[in-house]
């Protein structure tokens, strides 16, 4: 059985470049492009992994992250969390928050795959 | 002689005094009184120098010791002749600061303080009782004469304390009705001076009879008198230069400083050049006055039997010889010399009691009640009245219970002794600024004490002192011994006092004065005082009003600082329809130039300089500058302090500031670099991502293709964000250089719907225009200003979400200019989201649908600040509306 995975990401040609990458690979994805929502969208599909996108519409990729980790059933979900803002303090803000990697964009395709191969491997 | 005819020609005589006194004083109320101002009358009214004790007591005096008698008219002649400007000055602070007694002067010039104007009271009461228990007695002593004369015993009579009674409550009938009249004593009593100045006449001629009669009608002539002298004990008498000195001294100081003389001397003068003839006037009838006295002395020491009182002889050589119309104008002489000085002296000491002691203690018992002006002023009337009283009381009670045992001269001595005290805070009052109230008070006390222990209290014989006390010392401290003082002994008891009490009373007026400091009111006393001439030469009128103002204006400069002082004046000035600075001194100015000063230096402080300099009253001008100075300089530092303080906390305000700035900045900065590393970033990701893809092979055909496509536009857009970056970094470094072309508004808008239609993205947009409106030549950078309408055309185009995008621009002339409106029929902008579309990176949609990095709006807001216009966002218009103003000078 696939894993599944959940993007949220709100950039539609980033979207199109890891739904590809990933699905090439195997991964069973599911894109969400709204903050606001994305909660319920993990809720629904749970999924094996979530590729978080820090700047979102609606709700920015903390407070998803921090729902998330708030709920019993996700504190230990693998959260590989991606930003175009590689700053250390959002690394710092990441890491406080309980996230399972952080990557900064851009990123090369195989070290995305060998990342989330890593941080699902134990499931 | 019927002694109850001396006593009906006495009470004639007071009767006719009486008259003078009440016509003097009618004359002088009708204003005809012209005559009273002469200096005739001044210097006759000086005689009240000449008491019974110079009347009788010279002759005994002379008797006695010699011509030691002659220093106690040397004196006041040394100070006529020699110290004639002491009492010009004298004459002349006491008019201006209307000084109504010693007391009131010493008070006065130590800042008004009462605690002096009790010591110099109590002093003088204390000093002057003796000498009116002197008066009463001599006239006793000669109405017992008389009495004697009738009886043939030449004893005196058993009722003399009634007689002293009757005549000391004759005296302050006379005294009350005639010297409390007036409440101000600067009125002056022209009554009382013009009985005394009759006085006087009455004693001299009286004197003059006598004396000529003993020499002429007794001795034979000059030459016989002359003879007589020459083998009389007083040719063998031998001048003590020392002592004559102190005496001459004694009687000089006493002159200045008794308060029957300083009633008379200033108080009383009604024209300062009255001393000029004084000056020589009152010599002379002091030398005719002691004309006789050796003759009398050595004649009645010849003709009279062993043993007779050498102080009557002026009476008892005319009784001897049976010339009892002559004893009586003796005995009227030495009545005249005795009631004018009592009745002088007693307004002297009421005036000085009612004014220090009984006044300031009623005020105070009161307890504010003293409002009512009608009842102080009969609160005042009485008390002069009752001290008067209290005064002759005093006389009567230390005549009664002294029991008249000393000699006439060695009281008036102790008297003189008593009040000299008052010398070195008198004179140095009048001549050294230096001098203060503690320094006056700390010398006054001493000298009143040592006093009071070395020769007033040993006077009332051993009832006080016991004998061994005097001659040991009190606990047989020997060097205290109240007559050889540290044992200097071989001094007259007299001289003695008089050397120790002065010498440490000056001593401690000088030290106490150097180590104290005075206040500010004292300060300025003592330059009025000191120099009252300097000033009073200057004394102005309202019409020299220019000089006074300017004195004002260098006053208010020194306390208000220049440029405001010279704004007041200025002002004030215009208002008075004057030019320059100086204003007329009308009461308005001045009350206002007062209020304006006590700003500064407080109400009491402006009012008395502001007084001072244009009241025209006694203080310099340059004393006043040194207590502007003083106050200049504390409110310089005062508010220099203040200017420090005010500085500090400004530097720290702006610190504060600066580091908020910072921290604002140092936030926004992270913030830029944050936006622009996640604009640069996220168009990367999508190219290195496809880049991979396609450099892997895993693609082909029409995937190949679209993935190539989305790498060219994200490259595109890099490229976009990039160049409004570096225009946007140009324009707000002002770097920018404008391209002033003509064009009409028109076409600059054409250029701009051309350009935005032809931007890929974005839906298509029914522009509406009044093209009428538009023909409006511009001259300005018109690329610039296309910019501007391309961005917010592409926003209307992006944005706009209506069915059918509709976008209006409107034409119009205002007041702020040529305007532009831009009105799209879609939702808008949210009201939250005003105030920040024209900030950096404030996208508002996603990110896919913006297509721009967020700046357009930050760049055009930018371009119509370097065109002089503005951009603004217009809310309330239905859809998105931008107001784009150009200043019309360009349109």
């Amino acid at each position: 059985m696939a894993k599944r995975v959940v993007i949220v990401e709100d950039e539609p040609n980033i979207i199109e470049a890891i739904n590809f990458i990933l699905s090439r690979d195997g991964w069973d994805v599911t894109v969400h492009a709204n903050g606001e929502t994305a909660v319920d969208a993990v809720r629904a599909v749970r999924p094996d992994a979530i590729l978080l996108d820090v700047m979102l519409p609606g709700r920015s990729g903390y407070d998803i992250l921090k729902e998330l980790r708030a709920d019993p059933d996700f504190a230990a979900l693998p959260v590989l969390m991606l930003t175009a803002r590689g700053q250390k303090k959002d690394r710092e803000m990441a890491d406080a928050l309980g996230v399972t990697r952080f990557m900064t964009k851009p990123f090369s395709n195989a070290e995305l795959l060998a990342v989330l191969g890593e941080i699902t491997a134990g499931a | 002689m019927n002694s109850n005819v001396l006593i009906s020609v006495s009470l004639v005589y007071v009767a006719f005094l009486f008259l003078v006194a009440f016509g003097a004083d009618k004359w002088a109320r009708a204003g005809r009184g012209a005559w009273l101002r002469s200096p005739i009358v001044y210097t006759l009214s000086l005689s009240i120098y000449c008491t019974a004790w110079t009347f009788y007591g010279a002759v005994g005096y002379a008797a006695r010791s010699g011509l030691e008698f002659v220093t106690i008219y040397l004196g006041p002649t040394l100070v006529m002749v020699g110290w004639w400007w002491i009492l010009r000055k004298l004459v002349r602070i006491g008019r201006a600061q209307r000084i109504t007694s010693v007391a009131d002067l010493i008070s006065s010039r130590y800042g008004k303080s009462n605690l002096l104007g009790v010591i110099v009271t109590t002093l003088a009461v204390v000093g002057t009782t003796p000498y009116i228990a002197l008066q009463l007695q001599s006239v006793t002593l000669s109405l017992a004469v008389f009495s004697a004369e009738d009886s043939g015993t030449g004893l005196v009579t058993s009722d003399a304390p009634a007689t002293a009674l009757w005549v000391a409550a004759g005296l302050a009938v006379f005294t009350v009705m005639f010297g409390t009249r007036n409440l101000d004593v600067n009125e002056r009593h022209h009554g009382v001076v013009t009985a005394i100045a009759v006085e006087a006449v009455v004693k001299l001629v009286a004197l003059l009879a006598v004396g000529i009669f003993v020499v002429w009608g007794l001795s034979g002539g000059a030459a016989n008198v002359a003879r007589m002298i020459d083998a009389s004990p007083i040719a063998e008498w031998q001048l003590d230069g020392g002592r004559w000195a102190a005496l001459t001294f004694l009687s000089a100081a006493a002159f200045l400083t008794l308060p029957r003389m300083f009633q008379v001397l200033v108080v009383e003068n009604v024209d300062e050049n009255q001393l000029a003839t004084a000056s020589w006037a009152f010599p002379l009838y002091l030398f005719l006055m002691s004309l006789f006295v050796v003759p009398i002395a050595v004649v009645g020491l010849a003709r009279l039997p062993e043993g007779s009182n050498p102080d009557l002889f002026v009476l008892t050589l005319p009784l001897a010889e049976g010339h009892n119309g002559l004893a009586m104008l003796a005995f009227l002489g030495g009545f005249s010399s005795a009631t004018s000085m009592v009745i002088v002296a007693a307004i002297a000491l009421s005036t000085m009691v009612s004014n220090h002691i009984v006044m300031p203690l009623w005020l105070s018992f009161r307890q504010g009640g003293a409002s009512v002006s009608g009842d102080v002023r009969n609160i005042v009337l009485i008390a002069r009245r009752v001290s008067i009283g209290v005064v002759l009381a005093f006389g009567y009670l230390y005549y009664r219970f002294s029991g008249g045992g000393e000699a006439l001269a060695a009281i008036g001595l102790i008297s003189f002794v008593g009040i000299v005290q008052v010398l070195p805070a008198m004179l140095g009052g009048l001549f050294w600024r230096g001098a203060t109230r503690v320094g006056a008070a700390a010398g006054l006390i001493a000298g009143f004490a040592i006093w009071a222990y070395a020769l007033f209290l040993p006077s009332f014989g051993t009832a006080l002192f016991a004998p061994e006390m005097m001659a040991t010392g009190p606990w047989g401290i020997g060097w205290l011994r109240p007559q050889a003082f540290f044992g200097i002994e071989g001094m007259a008891p007299v001289v003695h006092a008089l050397v120790w009490s002065l010498v440490i009373n000056s001593a401690l007026f000088f030290t106490f004065s150097l180590v104290s400091f005075p206040t500010p009111l004292e300060r300025l006393q003592g330059a009025q005082f000191v120099n009252v001439f300097e000033h009073s030469k200057a004394r102005r009128g309202w019409a020299s009003g220019v000089a006074e103002a300017e004195d004002l204006l260098i006053m208010a400069q020194r306390i208000m600082g220049g440029a405001q002082a010279q704004a007041l004046f200025r002002a004030q000035a215009a208002a008075q329809g004057k030019s320059g600075y100086l204003p007329d001194t009308t009461p308005e100015f001045l009350e206002r130039l007062e209020r304006e000063l006590s700003g500064s230096v407080g109400a009491a402080t402006a009012h008395a300089m502001v007084g001072q300099i244009a009241g025209g009253a006694a203080v310099s001008v340059k004393d006043l500058m040194a207590v502007a100075d003083e106050t200049q300089q504390m409110l310089e530092y005062s508010s220099q302090l203040e200017a420090k303080s005010e500085e500090l906390s400004r530097t720290a305000r702006q610190l504060q500031e600066a580091n908020e700035k910072l921290t604002q900045l140092s936030i926004q900065k992270d913030a830029f670099l944050s936006q622009i590393s996640h604009e640069l970033r996220t168009p990367m990701t999508s190219i290195r991502a496809f880049s991979e893809i396609l450099r892997d092979g895993a693609v082909d055909g029409p995937a190949q293709h679209h993935y190539a496509s989305i790498i060219e536009d994200e490259a595109i857009r890099l490229t976009r964000l990039l160049d409004d970056l570096l225009d946007l970094a140009v324009l707000e470094a002002g770097q920018v250089t404008l391209n002033v072309q003509s064009a009409t508004l028109g076409a600059v808008l054409d250029r701009a719907v051309a350009a935005a239609r032809s931007a890929t993205d974005g839906r298509p947009l029914d522009i509406r225009r009044d093209r009428a409106r538009e023909d409006v030549t511009l001259e300005t950078d018109t690329d610039r200003l296309s910019q501007v309408f391309i961005n917010i055309i592409a926003n209307a185009r992006k944005y706009c979400d209506a069915a059918k995008p509709r976008l209006t621009i409107w034409v119009s002339k205002q007041e702020s200019g040529l305007v532009i409106d831009f009105i799209d029929n879609g939702a808008g902008i949210p009201a939250d989201a005003e105030a920040m579309i024209f900030e950096k990176f404030s996208r508002l949609t996603d990110q896919q649908k913006a297509g721009g990095a967020g700046l357009g709006l930050a760049i055009s807001r930018e371009i119509m600040n370097k065109l002089g216009g503005t951009i603004a966002y217009l809310p309330g218009q239905g859809g998105a509306a931008f107001r784009v103003t150009l200043p019309l000078a360009a349109g």
